[in-house]
């Protein structure tokens, strides 16, 4: 009995060590911490760690994804219509899509670029370029909102742009196509020498405010990207062109016969004395700023007139050009501000440029050539070094604030980790597929936030679930904090991100607006209380100022339309408490809803066509009495004579 | 033998003994739960709970014996902007009209209604009972201050 007892309690032992231990499996979680999933796991409720801002491309929007998840947070309307929360549709943001060509409703949004102060992103705006009709966006990053526009006159294909120096005195805007300027009705075969290539200056106010200052009536090349210097170059501004060739057809061969290309050195701080000591000469040009007031929740249009036009060769010490290789896309300039990195893209090498050569070449007067009166200097007394056949088709370099740099290649679908002491390869990681520009929060500022690169893919292929011929562009998330990246996780974005901007979450979430005060509401037809709610007719344009709130609206039932009445809603949303808008729209018309956000007025047009009884309601699920939230508006025929009247539970 | 089947029945028990803790079974009780409170058959609104002071951060107020003319006037601005869009004097609309609040309602409580009506609703059983009576209508956090508040409370004294 013993024996057998003794077995029996041996398995029972057993069995409760089995049982039990599986249950209890916390004590293995050591061993997997360190694994890529739960490097970019972000537990429910909790916050990502940074913010990504993707330009969207031809959709003309930012999107916005928390990091390290991959998360999409919002799309933020900038260049485009956005039926969703009817930017771009509401009477009140129309005016921000006007241009001098007038109301264009789409845009191609570049580069994002966030405001910095002595070098380091501070969190108070993000501006983006817009490539086909040439602007420049300021987006807040409180409301996140879109609060300016300017247009630039004289460009074209604004793709240089939209870069910060580094206490956002400037932003700047280069001109991707060289075209007459100005403007005129000349054959295109007499390009040569007739076409230019204006770089627009755009200072920045203390509240923000945008304003075209000058543009340096460059050669006509193309002008692709740019960087302005930090540290010790702070006061100068690089950009890339390419076709020195000044070919007007089949740019794909033509644009590509010179050997190198130039980066253009520019003082910008030279130039802006000059300015200010009246240089420069008036030039016609006619260009919208529009600037939306979120008091008046109203965007205004002001079209101007004229700008400054420097010519570079009257400004002595001002403008140079560096030779580059072959077709150069990115321009980019370390944390230190000593280096820059010019990415000849049809080269197999990396060209780093060193500041202090640079200086000392031009005190010496180390010129090897002149184009169009522009001093050009020497590519070898220049250069700090080659990054040697890294791969192949550079593009785009950022830095990680440790001594190291990040460059994409195109061609060879790579992301590929250099030294900025010795110019050697450390290390190289391969993307899927074909990877246009990478970004590292800050990583093009004087504090970089080393720890995550996002590779912005051109192609996407097999990475995700075929959705038809045309998916969404893959990025790819690593983990560089250590001394070799790592491949954590793939996510869609939206549209084609041609770029990016990060920081970390922190510098902007708590300032983050919640709710519009309602006490500082000063648009004209805002109701503030549903007591001061009304419709008023003028002849066949009527006026509703309505109210909302959880969940009814005021007045919800009006009588005394008439078929042909331009009626106008102003809806206000009297809730004062953060993430409860309330949608409005009404059968035939127009137009988008609109998305009001607590304490804000919008207003769409309606139009009645047809006699009847039509219903107006929220579009946006509020509360539990969310599919309540409806209204009647009685239309009668044009000559009838029912009064006008609203009322609500009456 | 007999040994042995008492053993085994040990070492079984010993085992859904163990594991038991985390499957964490519970009797089966469908359909026959009762609530913890009776439900009162006066309505919410009607209830009188002058001892209630809710949940949130108003603990205690002073109310001084003459209502303070110039707070109620600044209240009844407040509450003409803030809350007239759900509440009415003279009837019964989206909410409860404030006439009278003060002979059901401790100061204390009204002011959490108005202060932090989410945590009421989650915390105060009336607050939670008022919901239902008035359809499931959310009291909106109008994010008043709490001098705001108070001056609205004043101006209810009035009513």
């Amino acid at each position: 009995m013993n024996k057998i007892g003794k077995y029996v309690l041996g398995i029972a032992a057993l069995i409760f060590m089995t049982n039990c231990g599986n249950n209890n499996s916390n004590s293995n979680s050591g061993a997997m911490s360190s694994s890529k999933a739960e490097k970019v796991y972000v537990a429910p409720g909790e916050h990502d760690e940074y913010y990504a801002f993707f330009s969207g491309g031809y959709s003309g929007n930012i999107t916005v994804a928390g990091l390290p998840s991959g998360r999409m947070l919002k799309e933020i309307p900038v260049f485009s219509q956005f039926p969703t929360s009817g930017y771009g549709y509401s009477e009140e943001t129309k005016a921000m899509l006007n241009t001098s060509f007038g109301f264009v409703p789409w845009g191609d949004a570049h580069h994002p670029d966030i405001s910095q102060t002595n070098g380091e992103l501070d969190g108070r705006w993000i501006f983006i370029n817009e490539n086909n009709t040439p602007r420049i966006a300021r987006v807040s990053l409180a409301t996140f909102e879109t609060e300016e526009i300017i247009e630039l006159p004289n460009s074209a294909g604004n793709h240089a742009s939209s870069f910060v120096t580094e206490n956002t005195e400037y932003i700047v805007a280069g001109t991707r196509f060289a075209v007459p300027n100005p403007q005129r009705d000349m054959p295109i075969s007499d390009m040569k020498g007739e076409f230019k290539g204006p770089l627009s200056f755009v200072s920045i106010a203390e509240n923000g405010r945008m304003n075209l200052e000058f543009q340096l009536n460059m050669p006509g090349f193309n002008y692709d990207l740019a960087h302005p210097g930090r540290n010790k170059s702070h006061g100068w501004f690089f950009f890339t062109s390419y076709n020195t060739e000044e070919a007007n057809t089949l740019m794909e061969v033509n644009a590509s016969q010179n050997d190198k290309d130039y980066v253009a050195a520019v003082n910008w701080k030279k130039i802006v004395d000059y300015v200010k000591n009246g240089g420069g000469k008036k030039a016609p040009g006619t260009y919208a700023h529009n600037v939306y007031d979120d008091k008046t929740h109203m965007a205004t249009s002001t079209m101007k007139e004229g700008v400054t036009m420097v010519d570079p060769r009257e400004v002595e010490g001002a403008v140079f050009y560096i030779p580059i290789p072959k077709s150069p896309h990115g321009c980019d300039v370390d944390p230190s501000g000593q280096f820059i990195i010019g990415s000849g893209k049809l080269s197999t090498d990396l060209s780093v440029y060193d500041f202090d050569k640079m200086i000392t070449a031009i005190e010496n007067k180390d010129f090897v050539d002149d184009s169009y009166g522009i001093p050009v200097l020497s590519y070898e007394n220049t250069l700090a070094g080659v990054v040697t056949q890294p791969g192949l088709g550079p593009l785009h370099t950022e830095f990680d604030g440790q001594g190291n740099a990040y460059t994409t290649f195109f061609i060879s679908s790579e992301v590929v980790k250099w030294s900025l002491e010795t110019f050697e390869v450390l290390d190289r990681q391969p993307t899927f597929y074909s990877v246009g520009h990478l970004m590292i929060p800050g990583g093009n500022s004087r504090k970089p936030f080393g720890k995550y690169l996002v590779a912005m893919n051109k192609i996407t292929k097999d990475r995700y679930l075929p959705t038809g011929p045309e998916l969404e562009h893959s990025a790819q998330l690593y983990d560089i904090s250590g001394d070799k990246m790592e491949l954590l996780s793939d996510f869609p974005t939206h549209g084609e991100p041609h770029y990016a901007a990060g920081i970390r979450a922190d510098v902007i979430k708590d300032k983050s607006k919640k709710y519009y005060e309602l006490s500082e509401n000063e648009h004209p037809y805002a109701a503030k209380s549903e007591a001061e709610a009304k419709v008023t007719r003028n002849g066949n344009e009527v006026h509703i100022n309505m109210t909302t709130i959880r969940s009814h609206f005021a007045p919800d039932n009006i009588e005394g339309i008439k078929v042909g009445d331009k009626v106008y809603f102003h809806i206000t949303n009297l809730e004062q408490d953060f993430d409860v808008p309330h949608g409005f729209s009404i059968i035939g018309a127009n137009t988008s809803e609109i998305l009001v956000m607590p304490g804000q007025t919008k207003s769409i047009v309606w139009e009645p066509k047809r006699e009847g009884v039509w219903p107006f309601y929220c579009t946006d699920f509020c509360s539990a009495l969310h599919q309540e939230m409806q209204g009647y508006v009685r239309v009668s025929g044009k000559n009838s004579n029912v009064p006008l009247k609203y009322t609500l539970d009456e | 033998m007999r040994t042995l089947t008492k053993i085994l029945v040990l070492v079984l028990s010993l085992t859904l003994f163990c594991c038991g803790g985390n499957d964490k079974k519970e009797d089966v009780s469908y359909g026959k739960k009762e609530p913890a409170k009776t439900v009162s058959k006066v309505p919410a609104s009607q209830r009188v709970e002058l001892s209630n002071k809710g949940a949130g951060s108003i603990t205690k107020v002073d109310l001084p014996l003459v209502v303070d003319d110039e707070l109620a006037a600044h209240g009844k601005e407040v509450y003409d902007k803030m809350c007239t869009a759900c509440h009415k004097a003279e009837k019964k609309f989206i909410g409860p009209s404030p006439k009278g609040i003060l002979e059901r309602r401790s100061p204390e409580w009204v002011m959490n209604m108005i202060l932090n009506p989410e945590k009421m609703v989650k915390e105060d059983q009336l607050a939670r009972d008022l919901l239902m009576e008035f359809n499931g209508s959310p009291m909106a956090n109008q994010n008043l201050t709490q001098e705001e508040a108070r001056a609205v409370l004043e101006y209810f004294r009035t009513l």
